[in-house]
């Protein structure tokens, strides 16, 4: 099981600002070990951000963003102390989704 | 008598031209630091040390919530800018990521070489007490550099650790103080900070444990130090070795005062 994201999210004026750390390998499946086998493709897929259960971002990725991927966003429409989840999945079928609370 | 002057005025632009160039690119470096530190991935290796210090694991089922590093069992918070410091149960100086480990072997169970076995991150994997070092020092951030020179021993470690780094050696016949004793000295586009004095030393404590983007690997002050005898083409010291202490205790009390900013990052 993958481990939690870290999830910052303020409200500034009527936008909140989201801000996520994922731990991730992100393995492009193009490199080799050292002994030369390919290390299997390994990364996050689909990004999506949901508020009051309504989708207000989502994403494709490939294997070319950075392993321990940061994630920012802004959306209208939310306020204080309501909160907001963050859900990945990667290409393994692993998922994890965290949830923050709007500061 | 114009066209002269202006000639001469180019002249000299031309001369400062590389200092000029040298603080910009070192205020753009800072810049970049800057704004990557507020969302640090060095913060996702917190969280995994901060799990494994609280849940019990190894032969004795413990987890290392006991573990003292120096301000009685189980206090983290400022722990770790106050270390290398003396521990009286094991009679010497130890470092924080001496401790860990130490306190991993004892309470835990585990062996000191099943613990060392990786000492430093890698491609294969973060090694749990890098996790937990970078969770200690976590645990610091904004606070000042406080480390002890009260007990003898404390004192000796800061000598010895001052004589390596003014010992001349190795195929370059080089010291540490070569590079960092002055004010003022760069390799290529870094800026080396001297180290005899706080806001020189510093900056061989802030930033430690780094994440290195170029691998994404989370690296200790025990790696930096390892690498520094590398890059001086000495002799690879044995992981947690007096010497490395002696050096970290060297730097800390050189800083003392200064505001450590907790776990960095790195290019």
């Amino acid at each position: 099981m993958a481990d939690p994201m870290k999830i910052r999210a303020a409200l500034q004026g009527d936008v909140v600002e989201v801000r996520v750390l994922m731990a991730h390998e992100m393995e492009t499946g193009t490199r080799k070990d050292a002994s030369g086998k390919v290390i299997p493709a390994h990364f996050i897929q689909t990004v999506s951000a949901t508020h009051n259960g309504n989708t207000v971002f989502s994403a494709h990725w490939g294997p070319a963003i950075a392993k321990n991927p940061f994630l920012q966003f802004k959306f209208k429409g939310g306020s204080k102390g309501d909160k907001v989840q963050i859900t990945w999945t990667d290409n393994q079928g692993d998922k994890r989704t965290d949830e923050a609370t709007i500061s | 008598m114009r066209a002269r002057f202006i000639l001469a005025a180019t002249a000299g632009i031309a001369l400062a031209m590389p200092v000029l160039a040298q603080t910009g690119a070192s205020a753009d470096f800072q810049k970049f630091r800057d704004v990557m530190e507020e969302d640090n991935p060095a913060e996702l290796f917190e969280a995994r040390g901060e799990a494994y210090w609280k849940t019990p694991s190894g032969p004795k089922h413990a987890s290392l919530e006991q573990c003292d590093l120096g301000l009685g069992p189980g206090v983290v918070a400022g722990a770790y800018v106050q270390m290398p410091r003396y521990f009286a149960d094991v009679d010497k100086v130890m470092d924080a990521e001496s401790r860990v480990v130490h306190c991993m072997v004892t309470l835990q169970g585990l062996t000191y070489e099943a613990v060392t076995r990786q000492p430093f991150s890698n491609q294969s994997g973060t090694p749990a007490h890098v996790n937990v070092v970078t969770y200690v020092a976590g645990q610091s951030r904004n606070m000042p550099i406080a480390v002890p020179q009260r007990h003898p021993k404390e004192r000796e470690m800061y000598q010895i650790g001052k004589e390596i780094f003014n010992f001349r050696a190795g195929p370059y016949d080089f010291a540490c103080a070569t590079c960092h004793g002055t004010d003022g000295k760069r390799i290529r586009m870094q800026d080396l900070p001297n180290l005899t004095r706080p806001e020189g030393a510093i900056k061989a404590v802030q930033g430690w444990p780094g994440y290195r983007m170029t691998g994404g690997l989370m690296l200790t002050s025990q790696w930096r130090m390892n690498d520094c005898f590398r890059q001086q083409r000495f002799p690879e010291p044995k992981y947690l070795s007096d010497t490395v202490t002696a050096i970290l205790t060297y730097q800390a009390v050189n800083a003392k005062g200064q505001i450590y900013r907790g776990p960095g990052i790195k290019r």
